[in-house]
């Protein structure tokens, strides 16, 4: 059940088309997710910096007057890292650090975040952060429970909003490799997994990390998804997904 | 124990730094003959060693290399991509949920305990960030030990013949692949998480979960 609402909400992420709508939508996945906040910024983009988030605009607007990203534990410790970073395994211990945090919390901003650093590869560094006031016990128990579904939305919040700021009408079209086409031709066919690799002689984890590349450079949120979008784009046709005579 | 170190924090760890990359131009270069090239201080060290990559290395109780490997994630430059297309059935891989692991070594005279080690704490690093698969190239004597070890790796191809071939394969995450290499080996998930948490969590004190 969560997981259809969750889906219906990445449809609608992919139909923003301002870093403002992207701003709405982020409320709405934070009410979806039942988390304090989410926050969705870059840190360099294109030397030109967006963010969409639920964080009080106020306290935003405080942290960006102190400058605060150059004592910020969070931000510190993600530069040069790509794992999601759990933010009580920073270091707090810094005075600057201590104070930084308790006014956040004033804020309403929780105790409890997982960053998930984003990199392009000219250099393009974003985060985006699920925030929640929590125990430590309730927050490792959401984390175990979701970490691949924040990893999923961190990836395309970043996308689509490298679309936006790029202003690009269409969907990118990275280009899928013959396989790649071949495995989504034969899902838009009603092929299942297990069909499909018998078909390819792959086996079904080699299956599994075609269709997540193909996932991943199309943008779509599942396999249904990347099928669709693989047809909308003309990049796997429909005759082709039917069986030849 | 296992440490995990990004390779901008390895400079801490000198002996380790050092004999981690003595041994991998043992094994890679003077065992395995693969072209791969000596710097001046006769290490191995490549192009994606450059790019900030995650290791897990195994640090014996003389604070010496005693085995490790290379992870990426597969979203970035990584080698499978680079290099071994021909054995991916030309599909680049690239995923949030797959990171790559390479340069899979163990020290000459590894404790049989090292290569399970190895595995077992990049399965836990995978399940504690949210990866669902790991893609790997290795040797022809690989498979085998990964077989005992209690996690096989599905080959999507090789190239070469018998001992000189290189395959690249994929490992699937999960929670039993964990427990499978933890009932093989002995060594409890609970030192595992240990070995993780020391490494990525600062504030972390080993009497907090000795308690």
């Amino acid at each position: 059940m969560a997981r259809e609402s969750l889906e219906a909400l990445l449809e609608r992420l992919q139909t923003t088309k301002s870093i403002e709508e992207l701003q709405v939508w982020a409320h709405e996945l934070r009410d979806h997710l039942g988390v304090s906040h989410v926050l969705y910024h870059t840190v360099k983009l294109n030397g030109e910096n967006v963010g969409a988030f639920t964080y009080d605009i106020e306290w935003v607007r405080i942290y960006i007057e102190n400058d605060y990203k150059s004592i910020d534990p969070v931000v510190l410790g993600a530069v040069r890292r790509f794992h999601p970073i759990d933010w009580k395994t920073l270091d707090w211990s810094p005075p600057a650090a201590r104070k930084l945090l308790r006014d956040a919390m004033t804020f309403g901003i929780g105790n409890q975040g997982w960053s998930i650093p984003l990199w392009g590869p000219a250099g393009e560094f974003a985060m985006f952060t699920v925030n929640h006031r929590a125990s430590d016990d309730e927050w490792q128990a959401i984390i175990r429970e979701r970490a691949k579904d924040f990893l999923l939305i961190a990836h395309l919040v970043h996308q689509q909003a490298k679309r936006i700021i790029n202003r690009e009408v269409a969907e990118p079209t990275r280009e899928l490799s013959p396989r790649e086409r071949e495995a989504l031709t034969m899902l838009s066919a009603g092929m299942n997994r297990a069909e499909v690799a018998d078909r390819l002689h792959i086996s079904e984890n080699t299956l599994r990390a075609y269709i997540d590349s193909a996932r991943h450079k199309l943008g779509a949120m599942n396999v249904t998804h990347a099928v669709a979008l693989a047809l909308s784009h003309g990049i796997i046709g429909p005759n082709e997904a039917l069986p030849k005579y | 124990m296992i440490r995990f170190i990004y390779a901008d924090e390895l400079h801490k760890y000198p002996v380790l730094k050092e004999t981690m990359f003595r041994d991998r131009a043992a094994q890679f270069k003077h065992r395995l003959h693969w072209s791969v090239t000596l710097d001046e201080n006769g290490y191995e060290v490549d192009q994606y060693d450059a790019l900030n990559p995650l290791y897990t290395i195994w640090e014996d109780a003389n604070g010496r290399h005693g085995g490790s490997m290379r992870t990426l994630p597969t979203i970035g430059r990584t080698m499978v991509n680079e290099h071994f297309l021909d054995l991916t059935g030309g599909v680049e891989i690239a995923s949030p949920f797959i990171w790559e692991c390479t340069r899979f070594c163990l020290a000459p005279g590894a404790a049989p305990g090292v290569a399970a080690g190895l595995l077992m704490a990049g399965c836990e690093m995978g399940l504690r960030f949210g990866l669902e698969q790991a893609i790997g190239v290795f040797d022809a004597r690989m498979p085998r030990i990964y077989g005992r070890i209690g996690w096989k790796p599905d080959v999507i191809g090789s190239r070469g013949e018998g001992h000189d071939s290189i395959s690249v394969g994929l490992w699937n995450i999960s929670e039993q692949a964990r427990a499978e290499i933890s009932r093989r080996s002995g060594i409890p998930v609970s030192v595992v998480a240990r070995w993780f948490d020391r490494s990525f969590d600062t504030a972390f004190h080993d009497q907090a979960v000795a308690a």
